[in-house]
């Protein structure tokens, strides 16, 4: 069994068990159900409801990164990490300058 | 253990065969992740346009959350059918692995389905995507995304049909870990649609 393990792991997407995609699954099912009711309920106010529904998005990415691409700290999976950070990283710049910069522009472009 | 016992030659082989997987799968990855730019570039855009309506209905208006929540459903369930798929394939399970996949290609071909419903309503309603610059940036975020399901749909398809004649060779499971990794990741982008275009318009 550990032999066989340690084969599909070296092929740089290791496969997981029947029980870490049950996991998976539910918890990704949690947080899907957990923003609708908040946001169908008007549970908090606006700002409240967006960071709510912005974190639970951000924890079912980890959740399904683990248990569905089975990315790891193990050294088969380094690479994939590493190129996951370096994207993530691009992504938040192009994102956040992105608004940063249309929402000045929109602001002083504004007749006073 | 069984794999130490094997003899030289199908053991350098195996070798062999695992390390071209080993750089295929990586380099799949690769694209995966400069495909997340392309998205993000849809999601910066949708995020400055959205509150554009050009006096014409806005995301409260046009989404319904009921709807778009059976989407979800049915693409995260074919998420985790894939996953049984994977795992039918490392058992070399064939049988398995067909069931898995068939019930993956019918949920995603669901969603689809749904999502050109979606379209068709919009569009004969004239809130189409030259409506408004929030309508043409959300066809072209969440279009995007339904293109890249497509073609996951038919590329699983044509792997049906291989795993069926070919049975589960190095190849073919070569290829049915990269569309593993494509079909997770299409998920994934789901989500944030899902929370940045639809929950976070109706609130």
């Amino acid at each position: 069994m550990s032999a066989h393990h340690d084969v599909s792991s070296a092929t740089g997407a290791s496969h997981g068990s029947v029980k870490s995609y049950t996991i998976g699954f539910i918890l990704s099912i949690i947080l899907t159900v957990i923003p609708y009711f908040v946001v169908v309920n008007h549970m908090l106010p606006v700002e409240g409801i967006a960071i709510t529904v912005l974190v639970l998005a951000v924890g079912q990415l980890f959740i399904q990164l683990v248990f569905f691409l089975h990315l790891s700290r193990s050294s088969e999976q380094r690479w994939n990490l590493i190129t996951f950070l370096f994207t993530a990283l691009i992504l938040l710049i192009l994102v956040i300058a992105t608004i940063w910069i249309m929402w000045n522009l929109n602001y002083n472009m504004m007749e006073h | 253990m069984t794999s130490q016992i094997t003899n030289n030659h199908s053991a350098h082989h195996h070798d062999h065969d695992t390390e071209a997987t080993s750089k295929v799968v990586f380099g799949f990855w690769v694209y995966i992740m400069s495909d997340c730019i392309l998205f993000s570039c849809f999601f910066a855009s949708y995020a400055v346009l959205h509150a554009n309506v050009f006096g014409g209905p806005g995301p409260k208006e046009l989404f319904d959350l009921n709807y778009v929540m059976i989407e979800t459903f049915l693409l995260l369930t074919s998420s985790f059918t894939y996953g049984l798929a994977t795992l039918a394939m490392t058992k070399e399970n064939k049988a398995q692995v067909m069931l898995w996949l068939f019930f993956t290609f019918l949920l995603g071909l669901g969603f689809i389905g749904m999502e050109i419903n979606e379209f068709h309503h919009l569009i004969i309603e004239g809130n189409g995507p030259s409506r408004s610059a929030f309508l043409s940036s959300f066809f072209g975020l969440v279009g995007l995304h339904g293109l890249h399901v497509t073609c996951g749909l038919i590329w699983m398809a044509l792997l049906m049909v291989q795993v069926y004649k070919r049975g589960l060779t190095a190849i073919v499971k070569r290829k049915l870990s990269c569309l593993s990794l494509f079909w997770h990741f299409l998920d994934i982008i789901w989500i944030f649609v899902f929370t940045v275009v639809y929950l976070m318009g109706v609130m």
